[in-house]
């Protein structure tokens, strides 16, 4: 479960200072669904980060369970974000240079899996995603809503407790952000994980089970 | 994952690695090549100095020559004199023949006492010590017309006796010849230390502790070649008759040995008046790590000596040896170090560039749970790679080089040169006689000149620390750029358009 209390985040941008968040208290329970949405610059990836391990609020506390993520140490947080959290991107963020399996295989590698277990677990998690006969094939030989989903296996590879996903249909048609959304969904009901979405989209949004507005750095309920 | 990883961005980033890698081949090259240049100069010198002044010698000890003085009868001091009284020579047909042989210390040496080889091998660290007396033997042989018809035209009774006549040209004239060789009087009881330990015997034999006090003599087969002279057969020295025993050559093929001729030590001091003398002692160390207090402790033994190491002697070798010797070790050594910087700095500044590039890539490891060490590793382990192929195809140009340079093989001569005091000639002295000889003006007098061929070794040493320098310019850069790496904060990256 997530605590975050009073936390607020504030960055230093050309001699002022940026407030992204704005003492916001929240509790999201396991398994939970929940829709981020906001105007742009309203702070909702900083929250998103700030759930993630990967920011510090600059005040208040951050809690997964019982880590408390805004004093934990660098390499701790990465500890977290290795076993516990996966990242779905807006731009899918695949290294450009590996094979789908091999991008997969990446979320596995600070888990110290051995090779030949870690091969069969991308593959597993590609064929999960439908993806079990691209696994050769390099980012820029797919289309976008395939390398999302590259990119959902490699959040989903590691079997994590919480899956994060920043504007995951931002950048692909109708019709694929649906088929993105389906596949979302049905890994959160079938696996019980805590999915916390970033979304514009209020089709999106719809699906979630509980949705949040942040604007100029404030949580309210919808 | 690794190993994967670092191949696909290498072979995705040709570009960038073929950069680093030829930058790091041409640094890597140079270095072998130098080096390799440098230790043929070096084995070059080597060879010079050990034709003259033999295998084993760290140290000489010498005297520094005085400047000449005026001699009796207004002669300077410092070169052989002839003196001929008026009944000397042989008289046929109107001309006087005359011929003198003369053995003196070598011009621009100074003898001294032979006791200081024992002050020598007193001195701690020495292992072996040997004195030698180089000597130069003189021959002067000339034709004078007969003086006794001028002498009777003197009487001063008035009458003349015609014009003059006899001497070689029959008209009163005179002729002479003056011909040297040197000789190098050695310790046939000595240790394996000194000037002929360089030389190898090339026909009859050396000499034993039994030659001690025999008139017995090994020549340069050089010079017996240009002197007609053979093992077996006899000449003069110092006016006495000698056997030749053996021939002996320089090691190095180009250079002659240090000397015309060697007899042993006690003849030569005999012969030529200087007993108990010495010119030189040479001085062998017990290791490379005590010459210098050795060299030290024997000017403190002898104060009034010239201690000279190998090092000191390597200053002395002239010509187009030692202008290649100067060239290497100056501009050579620091072109190497400048492109060595300049390949390390190209590395540095491509890899800090590639990972600016992938700033996105970094930054969404470190989301998904890279640690900094697994991302600083995975930049140092791809610039690593780019440095030993950069290492490996430098030695294999630096190693073409080196056979480039063994093919040209350019000839460089080289002298290694000694010090000598100036002198000037005789005068005329004794009635009815000539006295005088030559002496020199020259500040400097060639011991050995020779043509040396110049072959750049290859050493296992060198090519390990070319690859070193290669692997460590990886490292370096790899270490620089993955510190960058590690440096970006997760959240920035990924709100980095990479």
């Amino acid at each position: 479960m997530y605590e975050l209390t009073n936390v607020t985040k504030t960055y230093d941008q050309s001699k002022r200072k940026v407030t992204a968040l704005d003492n916001v208290s929240l509790s999201i329970p396991d398994g939970q669904m929940v829709a981020i949405q906001g105007p742009t610059g309203g702070g909702k990836s900083t929250l998103l980060q700030m759930l993630g391990a990967l920011e510090r609020p600059t005040k208040g506390t951050v809690s997964l369970g019982t880590s408390d993520l805004s004093t934990m140490a660098d390499s701790k947080l990465a500890g977290i974000r290795a076993k516990e959290v996966g990242f779905v991107f807006q731009s899918f963020n695949l290294i450009p240079t590996l094979s789908a399996q091999e991008n997969v295989e990446t979320a596995l590698a600070p888990l110290g899996v051995p090779a030949a277990e870690r091969r069969a677990r991308a593959s597993a998690a590609l064929a999960s995603v439908g993806l079990g006969d691209r696994g050769s094939h390099r980012p820029t030989e797919l289309s976008g809503g395939q390398q999302q989903r590259v990119a959902i296996a490699r959040a989903l590879v590691k079997e994590p407790d919480v899956l994060l996903a920043d504007e995951p249909t931002g950048a692909l048609d109708e019709q694929t952000r649906d088929e993105i959304m389906d596949l979302l969904e049905g890994v959160w009901k079938d696996r019980g994980l805590t999915l916390i979405i970033v979304t514009h989209d209020s089709a999106v949004a719809r699906r979630a089970e509980r949705r949040l507005t942040i604007k100029q750095g404030k949580v309210t309920e919808k | 994952m690794f190993g994967t990883y670092l191949l696909r961005e290498l072979t995705h980033r040709r570009k960038q690695t073929a950069i680093i890698a030829i930058g790091m081949a041409l640094a890597i090259a140079l270095v072998i090549i130098v080096n390799g240049v440098a230790a043929g100069v070096k084995d070059a010198q080597a060879s010079v100095l050990a034709s003259v002044y033999g295998v084993g010698t760290d140290i000489t000890v010498s005297q520094t020559p005085a400047a000449p003085t005026e001699g009796e009868g207004g002669a300077p001091a410092g070169g052989p004199s002839f003196d001929f009284g008026a009944a000397d020579g042989q008289t046929t047909d109107g001309s006087t023949s005359l011929a003198q042989e003369n053995l003196s210390a070598a011009r621009g040496t100074e003898t001294f006492d032979a006791t200081a080889l024992d002050s020598v091998l007193a001195v701690d660290n020495v292992s072996a010590a040997t004195g030698t007396l180089t000597l130069q033997n003189t021959s002067f042989s000339g034709e004078i017309p007969d003086f006794s018809q001028m002498q009777q035209g003197a009487a001063g009774d008035g009458t003349q006796t015609g014009p003059p006549s006899g001497g070689p040209d029959g008209a009163g004239g005179s002729s002479f010849d003056v011909a040297s060789f040197t000789v190098e009087g050695i310790d046939v009881e000595g240790e394996a230390v000194g000037p002929l330990t360089a030389a190898t015997l090339t026909e009859g034999r050396t000499f034993t502790a039994d030659d001690l006090g025999s008139n017995v003599v090994v020549l340069d087969s050089a010079y017996a070649t240009s002197a007609e002279l053979a093992v077996g057969g006899t000449m003069t020295i110092g006016g006495a008759e000698f056997e030749i025993i053996g021939l002996v050559a320089s090691g190095s093929s180009d250079a002659a040995t240090a000397s015309n001729t060697y007899i042993p030590l006690d003849v030569a001091q005999t012969l030529s008046g200087l007993d108990g003398q010495v010119s030189s002692i040479y001085v062998q160390a017990a290791s490379s790590n005590d010459i210098t207090q050795v060299q030290t402790d024997i000017e403190d033994a002898l104060p009034d000596a010239t201690v000279n190491t190998q090092a000191d002697l390597a200053s002395s070798v002239s010509g187009s040896l030692s202008t290649a010797s100067s060239l290497v070790s100056s501009l050579g050594t620091w072109l190497s170090v400048l492109v060595l910087a300049a390949a390390f700095l190209i590395a540095i500044l491509f890899t800090i560039s590639g990972v600016t590039r992938r700033t996105r890539e970094f930054g969404t490891l470190k989301a998904i749970g890279w640690s900094n060490r697994r991302i600083v590793g995975q930049v140092a382990g791809e610039s690593l790679v780019q440095g030993a192929i950069g290492g490996v195809v430098g030695v294999a140009v630096g190693l073409l080089g080196i056979l480039v340079v063994n093919v040209i093989a350019p000839t460089l001569s080289a002298s290694a040169t000694t010090q000598q005091a100036t002198g000037g000639f005789g005068g005329p002295g004794g009635q009815g006689g000539f006295a005088g000889g030559p002496g020199g003006q020259a500040t400097e007098t060639a011991a050995a000149t020779t043509d040396i061929t110049l072959q750049a070794p290859i050493t296992g040493s060198i090519i390990l620390i070319a690859v070193g320098l290669a692997i460590l310019g990886g490292i370096l850069a790899g270490v620089i750029g993955g510190w960058r790496a590690a440096r970006l904060r997760p959240a920035e990256a990924l709100r980095s358009v990479a």
